[in-house]
């Protein structure tokens, strides 16, 4: 059986303001395995987006464990975390981040130029039409709509085809319609073995995770009590299914 | 292909700017114009110094009497000289070429009813060769009416201008203090000299001059030209040995004469030349340095502008170097790019110079550019954007990914 892509055990992050101390992660345990489609929620506070931002590898815990694809990462920084990031990682954000005056297929090279490959082409072209860009290819992102800049930032995530796809809010800035494009086009990532990563707070989202890691005050909610903890809307969000 | 895409990113965003990439540039312009225009201008100077001096010759030694006190300031007037030296001289130091015993002093020429003040010269006929003069029209004094002591007289393109305007002067006679000498020739024109006017002389026989116009008996210089590639300092050497000898001077005494190399001369107007570039060009890299801080607070901006890529960046696996790199890169190419249209205003500015200064009715007056400079030009403004990108470089590749990320 294959490691797991995310088994971390014990993390805990601690941000002080002022006098205050917030303990953002709290001995939060999450394991991802291979092929498995999550997602993480948890209202704005509940240490979900440091939670993100350590199984992103963007920061590190103060402590704790965690292998990213088999791989000990909790201790590394700077370059060491960024060469992790290029390799294992897909992000995807709210606000699409992509590098505008560049075109489509330029952005989607991004990675694979970092990562030190020599034609990033062919692979820009082919993540770009499993998105179903291949027609818009060599427009620049400010001729996109929101929805295919979304596309284009879910190719670049795929490109360097990484063992996780981590999105954090993917529909944030789209109206339902493409919203729900977008969760479609995860899912059917998803169905070709990608294991991916939802961070949301809006209970639609987070029901296309096949699996809900609910955050609250730094701390993972145990499955049994999500419903209690969880919002009256996700809960009707869920009988109208 | 990292390249390129460098390259692309670095101009895309400079011309998405393109008012404030100009202003960020224009200082670099400014500042490589101003340098390479200065060095023209210094090059230029020192360039038509050069011609004038070797116009006179390397190979030129002039001896005068009196001691050479220190930094050049001869003390000591004593007539020591003769012409007997300056035979001596001729016939018994090695690598002499030409010797011209020299006395003269400004006298008044007369033509009829024109008159002009002139320097006139006693000298051999050798002058000539050792001056680096050539006999335009008529011929030159011959050494026999050196002995002879006759009244003939070689006169400068600018005096004949003066005594006779436009009419023929060989073969005339004119009053050289108030003795009447015949013009045999005229010299071929050299060109105004700064300091003194070649052309505006007369040349008679040393002898004549001595014993009939001035009355002396000794000589002011001899001048001595030196055979190529002999060295001027043994010809030196022995005509100092010489000359003490000849007026007996005891090993405690110091000489009675000098003598004066022009490849001295030479050497120490080189040696101003660099000086004045040395100088002029700090000049302009002053304005350069200004720059400078111009491309520095340009490059902050455009870092700061670019947070959220930055980040982006960051997140999909940029080490630091390769953010280092891209904004280092773009601060060369502004610096490179400045440095290039720089050049271009630094050598329009050197054209130009001269142009007003002639407009302005002074006279000629020669700038130069030289490969050197605009090398060097080009390759400070590279330096410039290295070590001014350098910082707010630095600054983009520790960004902290999350912060950057999350930066609006």
């Amino acid at each position: 059986m294959p490691a797991p892509v995310i088994d971390a055990r014990q993390l805990r992050k601690t941000y002080r303001i002022g006098d205050q101390e917030i303990r953002a992660l709290d001995g939060v345990d999450v394991l991802v395995e291979e092929g498995e489609m999550a997602a993480i929620t948890g209202a704005s506070g509940s240490g979900k987006s440091t939670l993100m931002q350590v199984l992103g590898c963007l920061d590190r815990p103060d402590s704790g464990e965690y292998f990213l694809d088999g791989e000990e990462v909790a201790k590394l920084a700077g370059d060491r975390l960024a060469q992790i990031r290029n390799r294992k990682i897909g992000f995807v954000f709210q606000g699409f981040h992509l590098l505008p005056r560049l075109s489509a297929l330029e952005n989607v090279e991004l990675p694979l130029m970092y990562a030190g490959i020599r034609d990033p082409r062919p692979l820009a072209e082919e993540a770009l039409a499993r998105v179903g860009l291949a027609d818009r290819m060599n427009n620049e992102s400010n001729q996109l709509s929101g929805g295919q800049r979304q596309r284009v930032a879910v190719a670049r995530a795929l490109v360097g085809k990484p063992s996780l796809v981590l999105a954090d809010e993917p529909t944030g800035n789209l109206d339902s319609k493409t919203g729900a494009e977008i969760l479609a086009l995860f899912n059917s990532l998803n169905a070709e073995g990608k294991t991916i990563v939802i961070v949301t707070h809006d209970p639609e989202v987070a029901k296309f995770g096949r699996r809900r890691i609910h955050m609250s005050d730094g701390g993972v909610v145990p499955a049994d009590r999500i419903a209690r903890t969880d919002s009256a809307r996700f809960a009707g969000a869920e009988a109208a299914k | 292909m990292m390249f390129w895409m460098l390259a692309k990113v670095g101009v895309k965003s400079l011309l998405a700017n393109k008012l404030r990439s100009f202003l960020a540039v224009l200082g670099i312009i400014i500042g490589v114009g101003a340098v390479i225009s200065m060095l023209a201008l210094a090059a230029g100077t020192r360039e038509s110094i050069m011609a004038r001096v070797s116009s006179m010759g390397a190979n030129l030694l002039i001896v005068r009497p009196g001691q050479a006190g220190r930094r050049g300031i001869m003390t000591g007037t004593a007539q020591t000289m003769t012409l007997e030296d300056a035979q001596a001289v001729a016939a018994q130091v090695e690598g002499v070429e030409w010797v011209a015993p020299v006395v003269s002093g400004s006298l008044q020429l007369k033509y009829f009813n024109k008159n002009a003040q002139t320097t006139t010269f006693g000298v051999t006929p050798s002058y000539l060769a050792v001056r680096n003069f050539a006999v335009g029209r008529g011929r030159n004094f011959t050494d026999v009416e050196v002995e002879r002591m006759a009244r003939v007289a070689v006169i400068g393109p600018t005096t004949a201008t003066n005594l006779f305007g436009r009419d023929e002067p060989v073969g005339e006679t004119i009053k050289v203090k108030g003795v009447n000498f015949t013009v045999i020739g005229v010299l071929q024109a050299k060109g105004d000299q700064g300091w003194a006017n070649p052309d505006d002389q007369a040349l008679i026989p040393v002898t004549t001059a001595m014993k009939q116009i001035f009355g002396v008996e000794r000589v002011r210089e001899i001048d001595v030209l030196t055979a190529d590639g002999f060295g001027n300092q043994r010809v030196v050497d022995g005509i100092g040995a010489l000359l003490r000898q000849r007026h007996r001077l005891a090993a405690r005494d110091e000489d009675d004469f000098n003598i004066r190399d022009q490849a001295e001369v030479i050497d120490t107007m080189n040696t101003f030349g660099f000086v004045m570039s040395i100088l002029l060009g700090s000049l302009g890299s002053i304005s350069l340095l200004v720059g400078g801080i111009g491309i520095m607070n340009i490059m902050l901006v455009t870092v700061a502008e670019r947070t959220r890529e930055i980040g982006l960046r960051k997140a999909i696996g940029a080490r630091e170097r390769d953010i280092r790199n891209q904004f280092l890169f773009e601060s060369i190419l502004i610096c490179g790019f400045g440095g290039v249209l720089g050049v271009a205003l630094g050598v329009g500015l050197a054209l130009l110079i001269p142009w007003l200064v002639q407009m302005a009715g002074q006279e000629q007056f020669t700038t130069l550019v030289e490969l050197n400079s605009i090398l060097v030009a080009l390759g400070v403004s590279v330096a410039v954007g290295v070590f001014f990108g350098y910082y707010p470089a630095k600054r983009a590749a520790r960004m902290d990914p999350v912060e950057a990320l999350r930066y609006e």
